[in-house]
């Protein structure tokens, strides 16, 4: 029996436009989403902002109910079978909120132990347990409103195991921290999967996804477009070859120019500090560095690269250029 | 055994978070002095010092009832800023369960609104406190506070489905005081508006706090007033399953 199962998984939003003159409009958050994960796995949900994947993990948590499609969770519906889907599983999301800050980081994870109906005998116990793997440990009793982004994360994966579940769902958990809390993270989430947990990520960080999962998903506008383990993803691009270039204030008609270039597979700008950097991706036969550079007439150009496909220009090639 | 430990925990824990609360903790020190010192002037021209124990009594509930209906309403609301009313619905107990101790909570932040504003009256304005059966005003209130914490729960329910419902919140504080009979007695009150009030707890619990502190019949007032408190809890538990299901097909859970 698989761990998650998601079955051409749909959710449509119905959203209203203007004050006198009301208009109903439709939002296709996530578009017929099939994927199964199975027992012990560690599978990513990678896709940018306004992709569907947190509307994806909110159907699978029993937090909305799916507009199509269907969705199983360790066997369970999770619209039929709610009840018994929350028993069976945590949830953990990236930032600050989901925190009683006026309580302290004890009384939090007391409280959602009651709620998860941990039983009272193993609740101090498995509490205790749980902020020694977390490192929080000597800082319990302080406060919530006084920790850190990174201990308010920290906080929030202790509560999400609190009664020990089979499944976990990870939505951006790493987001906002800084590198040496996010290493801890993952390796925290390496143990867990270490311990046999099945365990669904979400994340914005290409390395930390390589890193961390046996199988990725890339979604995007509601759809998955790739699918398989980060190498068979990488290996889409591996036939081609990037050509970065550094630039100060490149012109969008440049950008367009260069897109539109003959082999030239995806096209992506990242700002640096006072430079962009142009990532270009072309089909690995074709030395392109010379007819990029004479499209971009007029602006300055700074270091000019060749490197060979990282996940990242993987994803980029997979959601376009958004 | 669990469901009781659980109802003890969160009760403890939302009253503790409402105690840190300093806005919170200010308004409730406060408010029942503005409301003893206000019944104090409004029925001193009575000249009778059962009319002052009758009109002091009224404002000790008056302040317990403003401390459940307008926080009933914006604890709901804190649960969506703080993101963990999403939390507590992905939670394997049923959602009437987790919210009950919360509303229950601010209810017992009432207890205090109620010996304050008696004490006030006592100390400031020389209304005596003179209780004819102890026990049975102890169980009065014991029960005026479980029926406030079941309406409250009602409220909270439907703040889940309604964002903007907090509101009416505390656009039931005010009607409440007089449909209820808490400052005015119900006989004065036209007589369409008397089915109204014999549904809503607070009057049974109003004239059972009475009866016990001025001598009288309390326990079918009392009895009455718990009923509706369990039913009100009753019907709560009813709707909640149907409201979440609502709200999670809405996706207005996560909404602000």
């Amino acid at each position: 029996m698989a761990a998650i199962e998601a079955e051409n998984l749909q959710r449509t939003y119905r959203t209203h436009t203007g004050t006198i003159r009301r208009r109903t409009k439709d939002i296709h958050a996530v578009r017929g989403v099939s994927f199964t994960i199975e027992p012990g796995e560690l599978f990513g949900l990678l896709g940018p902002n306004g992709a569907g994947k947190t509307t994806t993990i909110k159907m699978l948590i029993t937090l909305l109910i799916p507009t199509g499609g269907t969705a199983r969770v360790l066997g369970l519906d999770v619209v039929k079978d709610a009840h018994e889907v929350r028993k069976r599983i945590g949830y953990v999301f990236g930032g600050e909120r989901g925190v009683y800050e006026r309580l302290s980081g004890y009384d939090n994870l007391r409280y959602f132990a009651e709620l998860y109906g941990v039983p009272a005998r193993l609740q101090k116990q498995r509490i205790e347990e749980l902020l020694e793997l977390v490192g929080l440990k000597g800082r319990e009793h302080e406060r919530a409103e006084g920790y850190s982004r990174g201990m308010k994360q920290r906080l929030h994966v202790a509560r999400g195991l609190l009664h020990d579940p089979e499944v976990l769902f990870l939505d951006e958990p790493t987001i906002g921290l800084d590198p040496v809390g996010a290493r801890e993270l993952r390796a925290t989430i390496a143990s867990l999967t270490a311990a046999g947990k099945t365990i669904l990520l979400t994340t914005h960080y290409m390395f930390e996804a390589d890193a961390l999962c046996d199988r990725i998903a890339v979604i995007s506008k509601g759809e998955i477009v790739a699918e398989g383990t980060p190498a068979d993803l990488k290996r889409g691009v591996e036939q081609g070859s990037v050509v970065e270039v550094e630039v100060y204030g490149v012109a969008d008609d440049a950008i367009d120019r260069v897109r539109r270039l003959d082999g030239v597979t995806a096209v992506a700008v990242e700002e640096r500090e006072q430079a962009q950097v142009l990532v270009v991706q072309s089909r690995s036969e074709l030395e392109l560095t010379s007819a990029i550079l004479g499209h971009l007439d007029g602006g300055q150009v700074g270091r000019v690269s060749r490197r060979e496909p990282t996940l990242e220009d993987a994803y980029v090639a997979l959601v376009g250029e958004e | 055994m669990s469901t009781l430990r659980l109802l003890a925990v969160a009760w403890y824990l939302q009253f503790k978070m409402i105690l840190r609360s300093p806005f919170d903790g200010f308004g409730n020190v406060l408010y029942p002095l503005f409301f003893a010192t206000t019944a104090f002037f409004v029925f001193r021209a009575g000249d009778s010092p059962r009319t002052l124990i009758y009109a002091s009594l009224g404002a000790a509930v008056m302040g317990m009832w403003s401390s459940v209906s307008t926080s009933a309403g914006s604890a709901m609301q804190r649960e969506r800023w703080w993101g963990t009313l999403e939390l507590l619905v992905a939670a394997p107990r049923h959602f009437s369960l987790v919210m009950f101790p919360s509303t229950l909570g601010l209810a017992t932040v009432g207890i205090y609104n109620l010996a304050a504003t008696l004490l006030w009256g006592r100390f400031a304005f020389g209304i005596p406190l003179t209780v004819t059966h102890p026990l049975l005003f102890g169980l009065s209130i014991v029960a005026t506070v479980l029926a406030f914490g079941g309406l409250g729960l009602l409220f909270a329910v439907s703040f889940v489905r309604f964002r903007a419902a907090w509101v009416l919140g505390n656009f039931f504080e005010y009607p409440v005081w007089l449909i209820c009979g808490f400052l005015v007695p119900l006989a004065l009150l036209p007589g369409w508006v008397r089915p109204i009030s014999w549904v809503l707890a607070p009057t049974w619990g109003m004239n059972a706090i009475r009866e016990s502190a001025l001598g009288g019949t309390p326990l079918p007032d009392l009895l009455l007033c718990l009923g509706l408190g369990l039913a009100y809890i009753g019907f709560a538990v009813l709707v909640t399953n149907r409201v979440l299901y609502d709200a999670r097909a809405r996706g207005s859970l996560s909404l602000t």
